[in-house]
């Protein structure tokens, strides 16, 4: 990466989000046991593990989808243990998805646009009779949304179903529609998975401008070690469901059980 | 465009204040952003140049030091060179694409001082070769999209230096009469830019361009065009090539048209819909894959579609050709191609986004004659031009109605031309160039003591039109023993035209006769294969049918035809050839990176084909080590037939010929 290292993740930052001893079980199989951790205000918080280490049941508890049986969440200085997805978007999360959840037939803008689709204040009856402030309000949110996909270089997608796009750009293409609803914390779900080396590179850069222009607090899962040691600044690991190591990505790097939960050493 | 205007404006500020007066509220330039074409009026540019001017002066450039313009097509960087110019700086575009160390390279020779960089990833790689060129001092920026963090003094955004030259504006009322009065001293006489050459012949050459003759070039051209303030064009040459200096930014500020900037690289095709250029270029592989689109489209319509298309084509074939160079057409082929107009080729013209196009050019590389001549049969107006960066483009060009596949045209207005005893092509020219940038010597190795630019292409005038037709560089060209002319790439060329042959290799300089070894092109001659039952395993099996040899022996022979019509070249008619028993492949060494045939490197790998060529044989056994795509090496034998063909006849040739 040529951009300049985050420094955000000093102790003064005030935290945006906290894990509080948090456990969670489908029937008998406990994904998450005792987990916690805290994600600050503007940093590239980064969370690792083997597959099946609860990272993705993770993020699913985070913005409301799972609801863990013990333990506290507390975003934004409000503690709960129990919220809807819609009320996690609507309080400023927004994700994206390990295998894309886009509209298919719809086409980019109109992807992108459904990100906003929130923050639209008009009725039903403005929005049918179209002039007047539907209008005005549609062309704000236009602007803001072409702002993206200017960011995110697509302006050549735009008007492209989704679905007839290669796997690399679908996953730009969420990611703007989780910026379209101006998130407070980003929660990326492997954004890199099955991408070739020159789009990884693009979505790095992505990721780091994200977080550098609109001050996005991001969290996101990622298996590529060297992506994550180049983009996170505090890195957290899980492995079969417990958090074996918190740290910046070097002292993660150096740590016996992360080394261990990556190379295989039995468990008893 | 009359010529008094254009005495007095010798540089391209002069004609910049010259335009914000004359088109004051025309438009100047537009950019696609957001999503939506914005655009600037001649006298809004002008504002738009004098603030970043005077801000770049503010910042220390002056008369004499260069500045880099790296980027895209945006308008903000063609503000820079106009900026710059008004100083009496010289921009040096760089190609964009260029890795670090290419563009350390030019940076250093032209020992430039200021950069203009279009957005972060271009800033990166100065950053990376800022140890190795001392000589900058400031970075510019046009996107400023990851570059918040790098505010360190001297890297600056476009706005920033634009806000520090209205400020001064408005602290020193007197600065801008200054500025005009600058330009007002400005001599054309001065270098206007530096344009790099690509360097495909070893290291790049700076081409220095001065003010007065680019715009006397410019002005020709436009005349010689009828371009005027009402043209269009789209924007999306690389800044660095010499086209796109001449073609938009030169003839934009004299004829005062409007140049429209692509919203990406990526939406080129899109943004020409969109616009509707009348004037247009583009090279011959950008024609080819235009036709390749509509035909593959043309598959997946229906039966009706499909047979209307036919048809269609097949009249503008017959009379399209005729009615765009004005001459007589019966009356059912008039009524015939309007139908045909209506129905088909108006709509094809929208879809490539040429239906206003009133000039467009084609060049770099000769183009086959059916798809030059598809695009003209369509009533588009698609001519050939010659030129080199060393001329500020044009050399020659052809003139509305005297139009050919196979020659690039009469040498432009004010142009004078002279072939060399070994073929080569000379020319003395209004806009050609004052020297290498730093390079005496190889200044004097291409001007003559007369004045006259060497080009190094090898070509000829044809006797019937008078047209300058290219057929080889001149180093290429050799010569067969009986004395004859031989041009290797303009018989493989004539070849590589049938769809057919997709490469050819030929010989001839130094030996009797010229020979040639082909590669058929899998697809067209499969394609032929399947419709006829041929069953074939591999690209071997099918090249040694005897068939597809029946097939490409007919080719060869056309080609012979045309060549026995050209009095230089009937010797040089192809009298044995062999189809290759595997396709030249870059991994192997035997194409360069950009496919091109390195001949002595096949002569030398197929020596024993080579020798078979010329000792009468009849068949060659040749084994042959490949690379797979895997890396693995294998081995292909194989026997290859070699076919004797009879060229044509002096005396017919003396018939064709007249």
């Amino acid at each position: 990466m040529n951009a300049a290292p985050n420094k955000k993740a000093n102790g003064k930052a005030e935290t945006l989000l906290s894990v509080e001893a948090v456990s969670l079980s489908f029937g008998g199989v406990k994904a998450i046991r005792d987990v916690s951790f805290d994600i600050k205000k503007g940093e590239i918080r980064a969370i690792i593990g083997p597959n099946g280490a609860g990272k993705t049941s993770m993020l699913n508890v985070i913005n409301g989808f799972y609801h863990p049986q013990e333990g506290t969440i507390t975003y934004k200085g409000k503690t709960r243990n129990q919220m809807r997805p819609h009320v996690a978007a609507s309080q400023g999360i927004a994700r994206t998805f390990q295998n894309v959840a886009l509209f298919k037939g719809m086409t980019t803008l109109d992807n992108i646009m459904s990100g906003r689709a929130l923050r639209m204040k008009c009725n039903i009856f403005w929005q049918m009779l179209y002039y007047g402030p539907a209008k005005k309000e549609e062309l704000e949110h236009r602007e803001f949304v072409e702002k993206i996909i200017d960011f995110l270089e697509i302006q050549h997608i735009r008007r492209i179903p989704v679905g007839k796009l290669p796997y690399g750009l679908q996953k730009r293409v969420e990611l703007g529609r989780a910026l379209a609803m101006e998130p407070d914390l980003l929660l990326l779900d492997e954004p890199m998975a099955g991408m070739n080396l020159e789009e990884k590179e693009d979505m790095c850069r992505f990721v780091v401008d994200v977080s550098e222009q609109y001050g996005t607090t991001i969290a996101l899962i990622e298996h590529d070690m060297g992506v994550v040691m180049d983009l996170a600044d505090r890195v957290v690991v899980l492995d079969y469901g417990r958090k074996i190591a918190d740290g910046t990505p070097k002292q993660v790097q150096n740590n016996q059980d992360v080394i261990d939960a990556y190379l295989g050493v039995s468990h008893d | 465009m009359t010529t008094g205007d254009t005495a007095v404006a010798d540089t391209f500020p002069k004609l910049l204040l010259r335009n914000a007066v004359k088109f004051a509220d025309r438009p100047a330039i537009r950019e696609k952003d957001l999503g939506i074409w914005q655009s600037w009026s001649w006298s809004e540019t002008l504002d738009e140049v004098r603030a970043f001017a005077i801000g770049l002066k503010k910042m220390g450039l002056k008369h004499g030091d260069s500045i880099a313009i790296i980027g895209d097509n945006r308008p903000r960087l063609y503000w820079t060179f106009a900026a710059a110019q008004s100083l009496g700086a010289v921009p040096v575009p760089v190609y964009q694409d260029a890795v670090a160390d290419e563009m350390a390279y030019v940076l250093k020779h032209a020992a430039v001082k200021f950069v203009m960089a279009e957005n972060q990833e271009q800033v990166d790689k100065i950053l990376s070769v800022s140890g190795k060129v001392k000589s900058i001092k400031e970075i510019i920026f046009d996107d400023e999209r990851g570059l918040k963090n790098y505010g360190q003094g001297h890297i600056r955004s476009f706005a920033a230096v634009q806000e520090l030259g209205r400020s001064e504006l408005k602290k020193n009322p007197k600065a801008g009469e200054r500025w005009v009065a600058e330009i007002g001293n400005g001599k054309g006489s001065d270098t206007s830019v530096i344009l790099y050459t690509s360097g495909t012949t070893g290291a790049s050459k700076g081409v220095q361009l001065t003010g007065e003759r680019c715009v006397a070039a410019a002005s020709d051209t436009v005349a010689f065009d009828k371009l005027d303030e009402n043209d269009v064009t789209l924007a999306y040459l690389p800044l660095a090539w010499v086209g796109d200096h001449y073609l938009n930014y030169a003839q934009g500020m004299v004829a005062g048209f409007c140049i429209a900037c692509p919203e990406s690289s990526e939406t080129v095709q899109e943004n020409l819909r969109e616009i509707g250029p009348t004037f247009y270029f583009a090279p011959p592989s950008v024609f080819a894959s235009l036709l390749t689109q509509i035909q593959i489209r043309m598959e997946d319509a229906d039966r009706f579609m499909q047979w209307l298309y036919r048809t269609f084509i097949g009249v503008a074939r017959r009379y399209g050709e005729d009615i765009l160079n004005a001459r007589p057409v019966p009356l059912t082929g008039r009524v015939l191609y309007a139908l045909g107009e209506f129905l088909i080729y108006g709509p094809i013209k929208n879809r490539l986004g040429f239906s206003n196009i009133r000039v467009a050019y084609t060049a770099g590389e000769a183009i086959g004659p059916d798809l030059f001549q598809f695009y003209r049969s369509l009533g588009m107006n698609l001519k050939q031009l010659y030129g080199q960066t060393e001329t500020f483009l044009y050399v020659t060009a052809q003139p509305d109605g005297e139009i050919h596949a196979d020659t690039v045209g009469p040498p432009v207005p004010g142009v004078e031309l002279r072939i060399d005893g070994n073929g080569e092509v000379l020319f003395k020219s209004p806009g050609m160039f004052t020297g290498y940038f730093k390079d005496k010597k190889r200044t004097a190795e291409t001007i003559t003591k007369d004045g006259f630019v060497k080009t190094g292409d090898a070509g000829l005038i044809d006797a019937k039109t008078g047209h300058l037709k290219i057929i080889d560089r001149a180093k290429d060209v050799g010569k067969i023993n009986d004395g004859t002319l031989f041009a290797p790439k303009y018989i493989e060329n004539k070849l590589k035209f049938f769809a057919n042959i997709r490469e050819a290799v030929a010989y001839g300089d130094g030996r009797d006769f010229c020979t040639v070894m082909l590669n058929i092109d899998l697809v067209a001659v499969g394609n032929w294969a399947e419709r006829n039952n041929i069953v074939y395993g591999t690209y071997q099996e099918l090249a040694a049918h005897a068939g597809v040899y029946k097939m490409i022996e007919e080719n060869v022979d056309e080609v012979n035809a045309s060549l026995a019509n050209e009095p230089e070249l009937a010797g040089s008619q192809i009298r044995r050839f062999l189809i290759l028993h595997k396709e030249l492949d870059a991994d192997d060494g035997e194409l360069t990176r950009t496919q091109k045939v390195r001949r002595s490197f096949i002569s030398d790998r197929y020596g024993p084909l080579v020798k078979a060529l010329y000792d009468g044989s009849e068949s060659c056994k040749i084994s042959t080590e490949v690379m797979f795509e895997d890396g693995r090496r294998g081995m292909i034998h194989g026997e290859v037939k070699i076919v004797t063909i009879t060229p044509y006849p002096a005396e017919q040739r003396k018939e064709a010929a007249e």
